[in-house]
């Protein structure tokens, strides 16, 4: 995708997008709502006109092709299995309108093939309104994969179904792709779904790609502010920045490149890199512990007034109550250090 | 337990005082059209039924009148429907335009409808052909409102946007995705709206009348003026044949699986 542009009447959907995918890839488009995210999937889909733009796909100039020519698969956020239709019917459809290449016994075999693939061969039969959620996006899963398409295209499929069966179906999804080693661009707004399954994580703000970078790279050397921010959690803690370093909490740590390089700046500190240990001359005091299983997290109150929020494994944290003092420092990780406003 | 005898009898006296009601007038016109009237006084038999198929006339307009059902049948298939999904998919701006104009001829008196029609359909029979069944035209435009609300009901039911693209991506043409998928999905819509045009056009008089048409309800005013009896025994014929289309709304599954049929 190279400079894609889109505006809805005055608003700018995307803005110069580009994007490259290599094959067999699994890239996760992650922003906020409104950051043309979907727009971009619409358009590679061809289901968006754009204002400006190019698309290549397989070496082929896709940029002004019907979507029915395209060969993408696709699954929607929404429901999008034909009622009127079983399970079996909904994953051949594809097939059927390819009947020139496939032959009746092919398709269903490849119909059973890829039922048997997302775990649902027993409910061929089954019409969409006999199937539950995640059953139904299985489904779509395996109907878009039924016509071996150039790009899988994931709009937000998880986000309509329950924690356990989201976190199930992203696991499978990944599953399936690497299998298959189908070419995917998934769309989320759930940035644990983009980081658990996706090669690379694109975050996308006002129509842009601000940083697109594996998933460990994107969280632990954010390029931008809003991607720290977006990405994971952060603690502002004010410092000065010199010759590439800050000095917070006592500590000295490594600024991230893109960082302001010298004066009064904002670190945006992940709550895993802030160490706490209690001690009764400490420079904070804990506000309140949460307890989340394997780890804890301890709001922490430091003796200027700032609050922190700081993240440790659970054993680390026995005796961490509240009103407990402890000493706040960081460990030896680069942050991002963005301007003061 | 007493409380669910109450109630049951409660629901059964509900069931019986409507069925009294509705099967009431029913009863009344075959008691009417079996009685015969004459100097030896009052009579009973199946006469004026005997001889409804002996009336050329009728047998004719009958025939002629669902014809022109049929025909509006189709255009309710290959036009208005297509049209009303289009509208939804690919034209949502147009959407309350178009439910007004499809609103029109209920607040349109049918009488103002023929004065304008008139001229057209006097060419119509000068020029091209005096059949009652290019009545079809107009009729087509009278069940707007019924079929055009019944449509858009089904079509607001369902993620249409969302089915259409799904079928699109998967390489379905426009064609396709209309009468292959959306139309399948609407089947409920379609048949309730196809069925309540059906009955609207079998029952219609004032237009057909006016313009010189003999359809069904035009011959059986006709043979009302001539005989009564026959009449009426027509009318319930006719009633009858048209609440058996309409009793088979609920199993319209078995004649909706015609619309199932992926169109090439």
């Amino acid at each position: 995708m190279n400079n894609l542009t889109k505006h809805f009447g005055k608003v700018k959907a995307l803005d110069g997008l580009s994007l490259d995918i290599a094959e067999g890839e699994l890239v996760a488009l992650l922003g906020p709502s409104g950051c043309g995210k979907t727009t971009a999937l619409r358009a590679l889909a061809g289901l968006q006109e754009l204002d400006r733009g190019l698309m290549i796909v397989d070496g082929k100039d896709v940029t002004f092709q019907s979507a029915n020519k395209r060969g993408m698969g696709m699954v929607f956020q929404a429901y999008s299995l034909f009622p009127h239709m079983t399970a079996r019917d909904n994953v051949e459809y594809g097939l059927k309108l390819r009947a020139h290449r496939t032959s009746g016994d092919k398709r269903k075999a490849r119909s059973f093939e890829l039922l048997e693939l997302v775990g649902l061969s027993t409910h061929a039969n089954h019409y969409p309104h006999q199937l539950s959620g995640g059953q139904q996006q299985r489904i779509a899963l395996a109907r878009a994969l039924a016509i071996s398409p150039k790009v899988l295209l994931l709009d937000e499929p998880l986000s309509a179904l329950d924690a356990k069966v989201r976190t199930q179906l992203r696991e499978e999804i990944r599953r399936i792709q690497l299998e298959l080693g189908t070419t995917t661009l998934f769309v989320t707004h759930d940035q644990e779904e983009a980081l658990s399954i996706a090669d690379r994580v694109g975050v996308m703000r006002n129509g842009q790609l601000e940083q697109i970078a594996a998933p460990d790279e994107l969280y632990d050397r954010p390029g931008t502010a809003f991607v720290a921010e977006f990405v994971g959690l952060t603690n502002p803690i004010s410092g000065v920045v010199s010759k590439g370093t800050i000095e917070l909490l006592d500590s000295t740590v490594k600024v991230l490149k893109g960082s302001i390089t010298i004066g009064q700046g904002v670190a945006l500190v992940r709550p895993e890199n802030i160490e706490v240990v209690a001690s009764q001359s400490g420079n904070a005091t804990v506000f309140s512990a949460s307890f989340l299983g394997a780890s804890c997290r301890l709001s922490i109150n430091l003796n200027d007034g700032t609050r922190v929020t700081a993240q440790l494994p659970s054993s680390d944290a026995v005796g961490l109550s509240a009103g407990a003092p402890v000493k706040v420092s960081l460990l030896d990780r680069p942050v991002f250090v963005k301007p003061i406003i | 337990m007493k409380k669910s005898i109450g109630v049951r009898i409660w629901r059964f006296s509900i069931i019986a005082v409507v069925s009294f009601y509705l099967l009431m007038p029913l009863y009344a016109m075959f008691d009417f059209s079996t009685k015969q009237f004459g100097l030896g006084g009052k009579s009973r038999n199946l006469d004026s039924w005997r001889i409804i198929p002996s009336q050329p006339d009728l047998v004719i307009a009958i025939t002629r009148s669902l014809l022109t059902a049929l025909i509006v049948m189709a255009l309710i298939l290959f036009l208005i429907v297509p049209t009303a999904i289009w509208v939804h998919l690919k034209l949502p701006i147009l959407r309350r335009p178009f439910e007004l104009l499809c609103l029109l001829p209920l607040a349109i008196p049918a009488i103002v409808i023929v004065v304008g029609i008139a001229p057209l359909y006097r060419w119509i029979s000068i020029n091209l052909t005096e059949s009652p069944i290019t009545l079809a035209g107009v009729y087509s435009m009278l069940i707007l409102p019924y079929t055009y609300r019944s449509l858009s009901a089904a079509l607001d039911a369902v993620d249409i946007h969302t089915l259409a693209e799904a079928a699109r991506t998967l390489g379905a043409s426009i064609g396709r995705v209309i009468f292959g998928i959306i139309m399948p999905t609407i089947k409920t819509g379609i048949i309730n709206g196809s069925f309540i045009a059906i009955a609207l056009v079998l029952g219609e008089y004032t237009i057909s009348n006016i313009l010189n048409y003999k359809t069904f309800q035009v011959v059986i005013a006709q043979i009302g003026r001539a005989n009564g009896n026959v009449a009426v025994a027509v009318s319930l014929a006719s009633l009858l044949f048209v609440l058996f289309l309409l009793l088979l709304i609920p199993n319209k599954k078995r004649l909706g699986t015609v619309l199932d049929v992926d169109v090439k």
